[in-house]
């Protein structure tokens, strides 16, 4: 799978740049802000805490494949790991939410850790099947670990109180959690991004021996990336687990990992706000699709199929290739 | 071509009800049937579980108003769970009914308790939604795996299977429905050489268990599974002619499966259930009643006990008030509770303090299709276990609620 470049050639010389962000960004941010903030109040809590949770998991994705170029086809071991350590942790230990959700975090980097240093030794097609392989590996543990109750899962997980204070029990104090804990981490992506460290993951996407050549140790910042990116990952599945009292097999099912790929594509990898989007998108037809059980995925095939006949670069993509901006 | 289909996507997508409604007082009261819709238990829940709801709200229409939705929960816990929340937060449904599969069934059982909304379950077998887990919302009805273990597996141990092997569905239903065979197996002098474990739900292919079945030298194979893995096990250890050798005792059948096997295959098991459609006269109107609305099968004790569930409670609200049990659902099945049971699938019951509905329970031979007389006359009735004996004691129930 090729990766799209939409992105500035350069950052020298920007006109006009708050965190990082260039004016069509900041605009688009401002939005997002405005959303996050409104939406509540008439849409289900809920269902965006949801949205919010994979929109984090598709972030995270999108620093591997758009930033890096690698097509980690295993995420949903970091991401459903997160969820059961979070889960656990905060079930079992009558932990807080922050520590639960850190911990959660935590456990996927250091699972990406083992993942990453063995995965990132080959490239291309061999690194997407070992992500997978090794994915599909947590996943047979998960099924047959006594901690995560198999089948059944972690069930009547407490979402409790907040540093130990705040009550989390009703849904909008929960929402201004997930909320806060997207922000940050999509803005510590962000930053990631426009550092110079993400101009060498850049540099490393668009030519790697190139970069090699030039001095840089590729693996090390491949594998950097790699831990960082299954770190928010499990921070953003000990978020899920906690929002919905439960973590299950189905976020270690191989059918995440596709999801999240998915979401990517639709938004528009490579893009800052485009996995928000897609992981919105995918979350939506989901719901509308509920009562529609296996057409669920029919659809989403149709809409991949869509997506790459129709608009290759994604929502966001296309959006940003009009504007002649990168978004 | 895709012009059409993707306006036609996104005129879909964009119709998806997300706006919160606001509740107006004085609403009809909202039944949500949540249950498995394409998986390996549709066949015996299903649309016909739904149906039975339906008809206990047509029943009653004459003096509480009802609506039913439904929804597929495709066997997984966290998809049961996010609908009963969506359930109850957007939608004002005020009680859940049937949720097969234990896994999801306890998941939703938290749900309830929280948003203190009623549950009937009526699908699932795990005695914690009486035991350990049980809440002032919770009532269980139709069957468990303690009542199944005695009646079967008790009724084989004692006809002389004294040793065992288990293939098992690997999560919480299974495991206690092995766990409460086992219970019984040992007491009556027999013991149990193994068992095989399979995920759920996704397996199709029971060959390589049931070789080690085999291998085991036990007189009795005892699938604790369900739906179509209980039909598909039993097809397959016919075929490996394991039945030579071997009694397969299904510890959970519906008369559905019966169906789906045919009697050439299924004669002379033994199986269990609470309800069968051609008991008496009463159980053969009801069936008639059911087949106007959901054509082409007899109902089975799932979908017989969504009918009774939902007639009890319906009853309840009229008797309470129906504002007073849609604000909340521990005072309906407070007041369900305290009002014995009497419908025309089961006959006149009550419900226990921890949430257990006590009835008769009826072990069944299949019958051979020399003794058929026609369609779905399928069952013989071996042993009839009065309600005091049928169900686990209150003393060893284990919920809270209950203060002996």
């Amino acid at each position: 799978m090729g990766v799209t470049t939409v992105l500035p050639r350069t950052t020298a010389a920007r006109p006009f740049s708050v965190f990082g962000f260039s004016s069509a960004q900041a605009v688009a941010f401002l939005l997002l802000l405005a959303a996050i903030v409104l939406a509540p109040f008439g849409i289900y809590p809920v269902f965006l805490m949801k949205v919010l949770c994979f929109a984090l998991f598709a972030c995270a994705f999108n620093l591997l494949i758009g930033f890096v170029g690698l097509l980690s086809f295993g995420h949903a071991a970091y991401f459903g790991m997160g969820s059961y350590v979070t889960a656990w942790t905060a079930k079992t230990w009558g932990l807080t939410p922050e520590i639960a959700i850190l911990l959660g975090g935590l456990t996927g980097g250091l699972l990406g850790c083992v993942f990453g240093a063995l995965a990132i030794r080959r490239q291309g097609l061999y690194f997407a099947m070992i992500t997978l392989a090794l994915a599909q590996m947590n996943y047979f543990f998960c099924l047959q670990a006594p901690f995560t109750g198999g089948e059944d899962g972690i069930q009547q997980v407490p979402r409790g109180n907040l540093f130990g204070l705040i009550s989390l029990r009703s849904d909008m104090a929960m929402y201004v959690v997930v909320a806060v804990v997207f922000l940050v981490f999509f803005l510590l992506i962000h930053r990631v991004v426009h550092s110079p460290f993400g101009q060498v993951l850049k540099a490393i996407r668009e030519n790697e021996p190139r970069a090699t050549s030039l001095g840089y140790r590729t693996d090390d910042y491949k594998l950097i990336a790699f831990v960082l990116s299954t770190f928010i990952a499990g921070i953003a599945g000990g978020t899920k687990a906690l929002v919905f009292g439960i973590a299950t097999l189905t976020d270690v099912n191989y059918a995440m990992s596709g999801e999240v790929v998915l979401m990517n594509l639709l938004g528009g990898m490579g893009t800052i706000f485009g996995p928000v989007i897609g992981a919105g998108i995918i979350q939506w037809t989901e719901n509308a699709l509920a009562g529609a059980g296996a057409w669920v995925t029919v659809t989403q095939g149709v809409i991949f199929v869509a997506c790459v006949l129709m608009f290759r670069r994604g929502v966001v993509g296309e959006i940003a290739a009009l504007i002649k901006r990168p978004l | 071509m895709t012009q059409i289909s993707r306006r036609t996507l996104l005129a879909a997508t964009a119709a998806a009800p997300l706006i919160r409604p606001a509740r107006a007082q004085g609403k009809p009261i909202r039944i949500g049937v949540m249950n498995d819709q394409s998986g390996p238990y549709r066949d015996i829940a299903g649309m016909a579980s739904v149906s039975g709801v339906r008809l206990a709200v047509q029943e009653m229409a004459g003096s509480v108003g009802a609506e039913v939705l439904f929804a597929d929960h495709q066997n997984k816990p966290d998809v049961g769970a996010g609908i009963a929340r969506q359930w109850f937060d957007r939608d004002g449904v005020d009680l859940i009914m049937d949720v097969n599969t234990s896994s999801v069934a306890l998941a939703v059982n938290q749900v309830c308790k929280e948003k203190d909304r009623a549950y009937i379950n009526v699908g699932a077998a795990t005695t914690d939604l009486t035991g350990p887990q049980c809440t002032p919302v919770t009532v269980h009805w139709s069957y468990d795996t303690w009542m199944l273990a005695r009646s079967t597996g008790g009724a084989v141990a004692q006809a002389g299977g004294d040793s065992w092997y288990f293939l098992t569905a690997d999560y919480v239903f299974g495991q206690q429905l092995q766990r409460d065979t086992t219970g019984f197996v040992t007491r009556s002098g027999g013991k149990v050489l193994g068992a095989s474990a399979y995920p759920f739900p996704g397996t199709t292919d029971f060959s390589s268990f049931l070789i080690s079945a085999q291998a085991s030298g036990a007189k009795v194979l005892g699938l604790a599974n369900a739906g179509t893995d209980t039909v598909n096990s039993i097809k397959q250890a016919v075929e490996f002619g394991l039945t030579r050798q071997m009694k397969i005792a299904a510890l959970l059948m519906y008369i559905s499966d019966v169906h789906g096997l045919g009697l050439e295959t299924a004669q002379g098991l033994y199986m269990t259930e609470s309800f069968y459609w051609d008991l008496n006269d009463r159980t053969r109107a009801f069936s008639e009643r059911f087949k106007a609305l959901y054509p082409g099968a007899r109902p089975n004790m799932d979908n017989a006990g969504c009918y009774a569930g939902a007639l009890h409670y319906l009853k309840a609200a009229k008797d309470m008030g129906v504002a007073a049990a849609q604000a909340s659902g521990a005072a309906a099945v407070a007041r369900m509770k305290a009002m014995p049971t009497m419908d025309d699938a089961f006959g006149a019951a009550r419900i226990r303090e921890d949430g257990l509905t006590l009835f008769p329970t009826y072990l069944f031979q299949v019958k051979t299709p020399a003794e058929s007389r026609g369609p779905w006359d399928y069952l013989k009735v071996v042993v009839t276990t009065p309600a005091e004996q049928a169900w686990k004691p209150l003393a060893e129930s284990g919920c809270p609620l209950v203060r002996l």
